[in-house]
């Protein structure tokens, strides 16, 4: 069983029909128990980092979220709020990764919206993924490399796309959004 | 490097796929759900369906559609014609829509963009803006494409990006339905002034007009309709002539 997290930012469904195409059971939900007692946990997220690290912490999310001990994937807004803090709202968040969020400098479009590659991956979960093979970004903050970056993206700077510590997993891409490549990934994490 | 993009536009009319020439003549175009998966697996890298009556007609909503293509399909997509409120908008993001887009109604309440923002987040909304050149000048139309404002195209589309939109769909009237290709000046006009992604739409005819495009304008994507639809242009053919003229493109 595979916890979604439910809370005040978007793409959950995105997520949940993701899962289910690729036939693993989920259950969307705020409720501590279910979300420690679920095999893994996606932490989806669309949305405005201060106003969902507010809505977490009135829910007690924060502190769940740090006991969790199962395969934990946080993606898009979900990584940078397990950064340890946004200039997004200049919001404290999880402080799970070692890193800082920023917003990219106006030198290009932003957002960072659309299909781009990584330029170096390793881990479990980039399993299979290749240099060439394109995931979907939408995004204006990201989180700057630091020693938990597994995958790295190129727009305007260098920046984590995919971040591992432990049994966290961040993705600033959406593998829900990625075709063939994003379930690719989605496999990996429901295989860990 | 990011990729530019290739978004097949599907106009939906009382749940039909229809083509647009000059936004009048109208031929069905079949089954929105099926066309949208056959344009995944062609490689289309996102997907937008306009309900073209709804601002006309009045009708508000997308919903079914918009839940029964989130459980079809892994891209994007973004889902516009009638959307004017707050309310519509989260039911449309909870029913799995990547985007909105709004086009009359952000003229009429051009704080809906900041609104909308502010809740969901600039990705989530895409402005939509239909122009057209009146004596030489750029101007914007409303209520898809039949009412000229008084908003010259250059600064409505500064004031949407301000407002905290985190695209333009920018369409040009004149060369839409023509196939004789983008309205280059305009595009290149718009896409060098704001900041946020400019999807160029209206005219696409064959593949040099999307490479034309990506090569003369700093637009991040191009939106097509009847040229994919009546299979005259394929996908996989495209961006295969695109990747070869050195366009960054995802190829599958």
């Amino acid at each position: 069983m595979v916890a979604i997290i439910k809370y005040n930012a978007g793409n959950i469904t995105s997520v949940q029909n993701a899962l289910q195409r690729l036939g693993a059971e989920s259950i969307v939900t705020d409720d501590p128990r279910a979300i420690l007692n679920a095999d893994r946990v996606i932490f989806p997220g669309v949305g405005e980092a201060s106003n969902a690290m507010r809505y977490l912490r009135s829910k007690n999310m924060d502190i769940t979220i740090k006991k969790i001990k199962k395969p934990f994937l946080g993606i898009c807004l979900g990584l940078q709020l397990m950064c340890k803090h946004s200039e997004e709202g200049n919001t404290a968040c999880l402080g799970i990764f070692d890193a800082k969020v920023k917003r990219f400098s106006p030198d290009l479009k932003v957002p960072h919206m659309g299909w781009n590659n990584l330029s170096e991956s390793k881990g479990k979960i980039l399993k299979g993924i290749n240099t060439e093979d394109n995931l979907y970004y939408v995004h204006s903050y990201y989180a700057e490399l630091c020693q938990s970056t597994i995958g790295i993206c190129d727009y305007i700077v260098p920046f984590s796309a995919a971040i591992q510590k432990e049994n966290y997993y961040g993705t600033q891409f959406h593998p829900e959004k990625s075709a063939k490549v994003g379930i690719k990934i989605l496999q990996n994490f429901l295989k860990l | 490097m990011l990729k530019k993009r290739i978004i097949p536009c599907l106009d939906i009319d009382k749940g039909r796929t229809v083509k647009g020439v000059n936004f009048r003549a109208l031929k069905d175009m079949g089954d929105p759900t099926e066309l949208a998966k056959y344009y995944v697996t062609q490689g289309a890298d996102e997907l937008v369906f306009l309900d073209i009556s709804a601002t006309l007609e009045n009708r508000t909503t997308l919903l079914n559609l918009a839940k029964k293509i989130a459980e079809q399909i892994d891209i994007p997509f973004t889902v516009g014609g009638g959307i004017s409120s707050l309310h519509q908008v989260e039911d449309l993001l909870s029913a799995g829509a990547d985007k909105i887009s709004i086009n009359s109604a952000a003229i009429k309440n051009p704080n809906l963009i900041n609104e909308i923002a502010k809740s969901f987040g600039s990705q989530f909304v895409v402005v939509a803006v239909d122009t057209k050149c009146i004596q030489d000048k750029a101007t914007v139309f409303s209520q898809g494409g039949r009412s000229l404002t008084d908003l010259d195209t250059s600064s409505w589309c500064q004031e949407i990006a301000q407002r905290g939109a985190g695209e333009i769909l920018l369409t040009s009237i004149d060369a839409d339905g023509t196939r004789k290709g983008f309205d280059i000046n305009t595009i290149q006009k718009i896409s060098s002034l704001v900041n946020i992604p400019v999807i160029a739409s209206g005219g696409a005819g064959n593949k040099e007009h999307f490479s034309t495009l990506f090569h003369f304008t700093e637009s991040t994507g191009a939106l097509a309709a009847s040229i994919f639809h009546d299979q005259q242009l394929s996908i996989p053919l495209l961006k295969q002539f695109l990747n070869n003229q050195n366009i960054p493109i995802r190829c599958q």
